[in-house]
């Protein structure tokens, strides 16, 4: 007898397909980690796609304002999960003296995450960067592809994006471009969250309520606010989430410093 | 409601301006699918543009989309209705983004298909159900926006339902349903309010769509496990890849094409979860194989009884999408499923314009940005396909160029081969040192299958005979296959029976090939009464390189009777024969056969004329065959 596939069942044997042709079509690959719960369901999903081994490095773009659980939570899992860990620090920016204190978040997020990520792209030659980004989470999102190309200077040709249908990406990548491998391109932010409820997937506790507040979504400590929540279970997230109406990313401050920030950010190479 | 259903996608398509955009935004406003950031943001965003505020606008987010109002790429976006989930993909409609509509629109289970009232059937409107047809969505529905602007008139809506209805039979299509609406106004979305609607009964929009059907998964079809790559992390040899249909269980026996070698299934590999013991279409998966035999990446793995085609040539519909036009004699890089291999177009058969639908038919060199062609593909390598009409997964595919998606199509009409029965293990078709072209460069001719078809008594022996003469006398390479010479040696083991006569037609079209592969113009000379053989006899000319012209041999059945130079007519009118073709066995007149020729009208001499004037410049031999 046949069981018939679900919704999650759908999306995630897509996003394992998308793994495997990124990691034949690509010969230096390497996958961001933010340690934020999309980033934990694709460690999740590689695990899946290779058998219980991930067969790249992961990176993690340290901007020196983690919050001190998260880094807690990146050692945990580095050693439970058998990861290869590359940690980056834009060095020369915090030199400078770039920081919240002193520059505007999109300032900021610009140098200490996108030009982190130009240097380490630069120092291990990746040609492509697996990606937990999803449609969902901002208009620009919506329009990306699963396999995204970006030019040797990080920018997106959003205005003359490859075609992609029939399971057939834009699978190569000229000399100093790479591609962006987004798997979790079709989730949703509740998919994410039914699926880490289904696979026990771990993630850190922030996300969950203490004290009337909880994040919602993760980023650096001085810009991220926690919104008013008694959501201290999964479960409980997912029906906070059904009856939300504000959006995800309302808590990031890069996003809405200006209008367009994103999409100025992404232009840029953000991610 | 059930969370765990597989959303249905929607693809919105439809000329530009026609209210796709402000659709979507209705609906998505009308179901309270909006986080509540976004309203504002757009609101924000139109007084900073000093603009009214549009439900369009909660899709065209980019700066430069609403500079210009029109959409740009393709997007997709959640919401529900009381019945189910739902999601939205909105394609562009303007044809610069065709490529953009096309990458939104294959992956969708239904498509709702948007035509303004005021402007009514347009360019895009009908290019978008065609390339719908060719991409295979087949659920449409066609909504008649805008219809506020026709003050909600009946006769406005009718008019265009039965223009498109029109329209859309001519591609053997059928929309499931036309709905009235106008968007903007909320009118026919969610519900009906304006009482100028009354003459309407059917479904609002969103009653449409909870009517549409789930496309559901394919594990009924034929199996079909595309091989993505192979892993040797530990000790296991793991082959990962996806189920495109059917199904495969721990213990089934399965043959990988195009190499043909067979090995079971030992395990179904996972990670985190006990290891299953079966895997069905859209499964991404891992096996395991008993006997370790060669696999690699692009090797599609079937049943041993039920197994794709194999072949390195097959005839397809192809789109094109590149701003460089499609070159004959090109190399390609074409994928099918996870199979990369080089080809070349031989030959472009007919072009269509995708809007107006007029058929170019005759040999084009190239085909150009956003035309449709019908062609032949040729690869060095052998190829694993499906007809797409059985197995679209298979049977579809795309042109690479320059590391770039350039072009997609459909395979169709190739031959299924029993794989039990063929010993071989190289059953591709082998290019010899020599080729057609160094043949017909020697001989001054191209080879051909010249298939003359018609009633017995129309004439076909005798024309078969002139024609050779004329032929011969032209010092060309050329040879008559009649009931006579074959019946008695090749198909002396074969009667009328209705399978012998399936297999006389399959083994005549067979020699027909290679004599035609090896210079010869062959002339064949049967009845052949049904379509689909002769379109058999077709595709095995095609597979070997040949080409095949067929010429319908035309005479009323009542000429045919009154010359009965056999005498057979009147043994089947006296019932001492059965089954004789025009009595009580049918003809099937070729559809769209390549020379006519009417013996009823014509003499012999003249039939020849006219089979010579359009055969001679389809055995030239300066064209490059290969």
């Amino acid at each position: 007898m046949q069981s018939a596939r679900t919704h999650l069942d759908h999306l995630e044997n897509q996003s394992v397909f998308i793994f495997r042709e990124a990691y034949r079509a690509f010969r230096n690959v390497a996958m961001p980690w933010s340690m934020g719960k999309d980033s934990n369901v694709l460690i999740w999903l590689a695990l899946k796609s290779f058998f219980g081994k991930i067969p790249f490095p992961v990176l993690h773009i340290d901007t020196t304002y983690e919050f001190p659980e998260m880094l807690e939570f990146r050692d945990w899992a580095t050693q439970h999960y058998q990861l290869n860990l590359i940690v980056k620090i834009n060095a020369e920016a915090r030199a400078r003296g770039v920081g919240y204190e002193t520059h505007d978040p999109v300032t900021v997020t610009h140098e200490l995450k996108t030009v982190a990520l130009q240097q380490a792209m630069a120092e291990h030659k990746w040609d492509a960067l697996i990606t937990g980004i999803r449609r969902d989470e901002d208009p620009t999102r919506a329009k990306e592809r699963y396999f995204s190309p970006r030019n040797a200077q990080f920018e997106w040709g959003y205005k003359d994006q490859p075609p992609e249908f029939w399971g057939q990406f834009a699978s190569t990548a000229a000399k100093g471009e790479h591609v962006r491998v987004q798997p979790l391109l079709d989730w949703t932010e509740a998919d994410i969250w039914r699926y880490i409820l289904r696979e026990k997937i771990p993630i850190p506790g922030m996300y969950f309520a203490r004290n009337g507040q909880r994040y919602r979504s993760l980023g650096c400590m001085p810009i991220t606010k926690a919104i008013s929540s008694e959501a201290s279970t999964i479960e409980e997230i997912i029906a906070e989430l059904e009856t939300t109406r504000t959006s995800e990313r309302a808590g990031r401050a890069q996003d809405h410093h200006e209008r367009n920030a994103m999409q100025k950010l992404r232009a840029k190479g953000f991610l | 409601m059930s969370d765990e259903a597989q959303r249905l996608k929607i693809v919105f398509v439809g000329h530009v301006d026609h209210g796709k955009s402000t659709l979507i935004g209705r609906i998505l406003h009308d179901t309270g699918s909006l986080p509540e950031g976004k309203i504002a943001a757009i609101q924000q965003a139109c007084e900073a543009e000093r603009m009214e505020f549009e439900y369009a606008f909660l899709l065209d987010a980019l700066l430069e989309e609403q500079a210009q109002n029109i959409t740009i790429d393709t997007t997709q976006i959640p919401f529900r209705t009381a019945l189910r989930r739902y999601v939205i993909i909105d394609a562009p409609g303007h044809k610069e983004f065709l490529k953009n509509m096309i990458t939104g629109a294959a992956s969708a289970d239904a498509a709702m298909l948007v035509i303004a009232a005021n402007e009514g059937v347009r360019e895009q409107s009908r290019r978008h159900a065609y390339l719908l047809s060719l991409l295979g969505v087949r659920q449409i529905i066609v909504v008649v926006n805008k219809l506020d602007l026709a003050n909600y008139s009946e006769q406005a809506f009718r008019e265009i339902e039965g223009e498109y209805r029109q329209f859309l039979s001519e591609l053997g299509m059928t929309a499931r349903e036309f709905v009235p609406a106008s968007a903007k106004q909320g009118e026919n979305v969610a519900r009906r309010t304006d009482p100028a609607l009354q003459w309407y009964s059917g479904h609002t929009v969103l009653e449409a769509l909870d009517h549409v059907e789930s496309t559901a998964a394919l594990p009924n079809q034929p199996l079909r496990f595309c091989v993505q790559d192979i892993y040797r992390f530990d000790a296991r040899r793991i082959i990962a890849g996806k189920i495109e249909s059917g199904s495969l269980r721990v213990g089934d026996q399965l043959i990988f094409s195009p190499a043909n070698k067979s090995s079971a299934v030992a395990t179904i590999e996972s990670w985190n979860s006990p290891a299953p013991e079966e895997a069905i279409a859209g499964d991404s998966v891992g096996i395991t194989l008993r006997e370790q035999i060669f696999v690699e990446r692009g090797h599609v793995a079937s049943h041993e009884n039920d197994a794709p085609i194999e072949t390195n040539r097959c005839r397809a519909d192809i789109f094109w999408m590149a701003e460089e036009p499609l070159r004959k004699e090109t190399e390609y890089i074409l994928r099918v499923a996870t199979q990369e291999l080089k080809c070349k177009v031989v030959a472009i058969e007919q072009v269509m314009d995708s809007s107006t639908l007029a058929t170019e038919i005759g040999e084009r060199e190239r085909l150009a940005r956003n035309e449709v062609g019908r062609v032949t593909l040729q690869t060095r390598a052998p190829l694993v396909v499906d007809n797409h009409d059985r197995i679209p997964a298979l049977g579809r595919f795309v042109l690479v160029d320059g590391g770039r998606i350039c072009g997609g199509g459909i395979v169709f009409g190739g031959v299924y081969t029993d794989r039990t029965t063929v010993k071989s293990k190289n059953i591709f078709w082998s290019e010899g040192e020599i080729t057609p072209t160094h043949r017909a460069k020697q001989n001054g001719h191209r080879g051909a299958v010249v298939w003359l078809t018609g009633l017995s008594g129309a004439g076909k022996s005798t024309i078969a005979l002139a024609l050779e003469g004329e032929l011969f006398q032209r010092a060309m390479h050329t040879y008559v296959l009649d009931g006579d010479n074959v019946r008695h040696g090749l198909n002396s083991n074969l009667g009328f029976s209705a399978e012998d006569r399936v297999e006389n037609i399959r083994r005549v079209g067979e020699v027909a090939k290679l004599m035609a592969d090896s210079g010869t113009v062959v002339i064949t000379a049967f009845i052949s009464p049904y379509r689909l053989d002769r379109r058999r006899a077709r595709e095995i000319a095609l597979e070997g390189n040949a080409e095949f012209i067929e010429v319908f041999v035309d005479a009323p059945l009542q000429v045919c009777e009154e010359r009965d130079p056999k005498h057979l007519y009147k043994k089947a009118r006296a019932g001492q024969i059965r089954d004789f073709t025009g009595i009580d066995a049918p003809y099937e007149a070729p559809d769209d056969p390549d020379i006519v020729v009417r013996t009823d009208e014509q003499n012999v001499d003249e039939s020849v004329a006219t089979i010579m004037e359009q055969l001679l410049p389809r055995l030239r031999a300066d064209d490059p065959i290969d």
